[in-house]
Parts: structure tokens; sequence; C-alpha cells
């Protein structure tokens, strides 16, 4: 706490934080319940953006400027991550065989037998 | 004190936008739906609470720290929702019962012709 002179910025900082911990816990509900792992997927996206949010207000609650930077290698991180999970999914509904279409999905495939 | 009113204004909407994300995450029924909630505002939210951060720390590193993460993370968001609505597409998840247009229901199996050329995917009238 060195660099906070006004107690308004405090009270903003403070505020942002616990909405953004709000936050990550509602989207670790999804995390939890997801019932398709592509919901799982851009569920894990969500808490990483809001980690690098977290990471951005609390660069000004401690008023420490390396924060930033943590958060910015955090976001490259995070976005591979996710363009990897994506790839995984869509490789694996490949493999998955294209039999079943479950529910509302009644799409007409033609087997090139 | 002008600039820690608009950083304040900036950090707490910021915090504001990423919760209602969240809320939406939770709370919308389907996963095309859900992604738009999650990518469009959590991208809303993070570069809110980076302009703040520009605005409070007003020197040149700092400042533009910020704006290129603000720029990244504009820049990665639509990237990674194309991916994961495609993969989630292509594996055929269900979508909201209110859904009333599926452009690709019954054309042609797009996902499986995207590495072949649309010239093999014909369409079939009966």
């Amino acid at each position: 706490m060195n660099g906070m002179e006004s107690n308004l910025l405090e009270g903003a900082a403070e505020v942002s934080l616990v909405l953004l911990t709000l936050a990550i816990l509602l989207a670790f509900i999804r995390l939890v319940i997801g019932p398709d792992p592509a919901d799982r997927i851009i569920a894990l996206d969500l808490i990483s953006v809001l980690i690098v949010a977290f990471l951005g207000a609390f660069a000004i609650y401690s008023g420490e400027k390396s924060f930033l930077d943590v958060g910015i290698a955090y976001a490259l991180i995070a976005f591979l991550g996710t363009v990897a999970l994506a790839r995984f999914r869509e490789r694996l509904a490949g493999k998955a065989g294209s039999g079943e279409t479950d529910g509302a999905r009644e799409t007409e495939k033609e087997h090139k037998e | 004190m002008i600039i820690e009113v608009v950083t304040a204004i900036l950090l707490v909407s910021g915090g504001i936008f990423a919760f209602i994300a969240s809320v939406g995450m939770l709370r919308l029924p389907d996963i095309i739906i859900r992604m738009h909630a999650a990518t469009k505002a959590g991208a809303l939210g993070s570069g809110l609470i980076f302009l703040s951060l520009a605005c409070y720390y007003l020197d040149l590193s700092t400042t533009l720290r910020a704006l290129a993460a603000v720029f990244f993370l504009l820049l990665t968001a639509p990237v990674a929702a194309h991916l994961i609505g495609r993969a989630a597409y292509c594996s055929r998840v269900n979508l909201w019962h209110k859904t009333w247009i599926d452009e690709f229901a019954n054309v042609c199996d797009w996902c499986e012709t995207q590495g072949q050329g649309a010239s093999e995917c014909e369409i079939e009238e009966e």
C-alpha cells in the first residue's frame, strides 16, 4: 500500500477486486457443471481473462507496476491454452464417429460408401 | 483529482462488466449464447481495468504496456471465440430449443469437408 494516496481509489480498487473474485467463483461453477467439454473450455477461457483483469486491478491496489507484466504474460499463455483446448475438442469430435446426433441437432449426413 | 475519479470509474465499471459476464456465463441457456457473454464482456471488463491502469500510472512505459495489453486482448478474444464455436458446432452440442435458424444443418456436412475444399460438398435436393 505504498502508492495509494486517496481514499476513493482504494475503495474503488477494493470493490473491483471483490466483484472480480465473485465473477471467478461464478465461472468456476460453470466449469464444474458444464454439460459439454466445450462449456468447460469457455469457462476456463473466461476464468483466465478474469485473472488477467484481477492482476490489472491488483496492480492499482498494491501500487506495484510489475503485476502488469505478469498480466500480459498470463494473457499470452492463456490464449495459447485456449487455442490448444479448442483444437483438441474439435479433433475429439471428429474422432468420436459420425454416428450420434443427440436431441435437437438432427443433421442429415450423407455417408461416403 | 480528475485522474483519480476517472481511474475509479473505469475500475469499478470494469469490475461490474466482468461480474455481468460471469453471471451470463452461469445463466444463459446455450453454449453459443454463453460464448457471447464470456468473450465479449470478459474482454470489455479486462479492457476497462487496463485502461484505468493506464490512467493511474501516467508514465510512458506503463501506459504503453497497458494499451498493448488492451490491444492484445481485443485481438485474441475473437480468434479464441471462433475456434471454440467451431469446435462446439462440429461436435454437435445441443442448441437451445428456441433456436430457429441453423444454416449449416441441412446444407451438407460442413465440418467434415473443411480440409477437402467445397467441391465435394454437393447440396442434395430430393
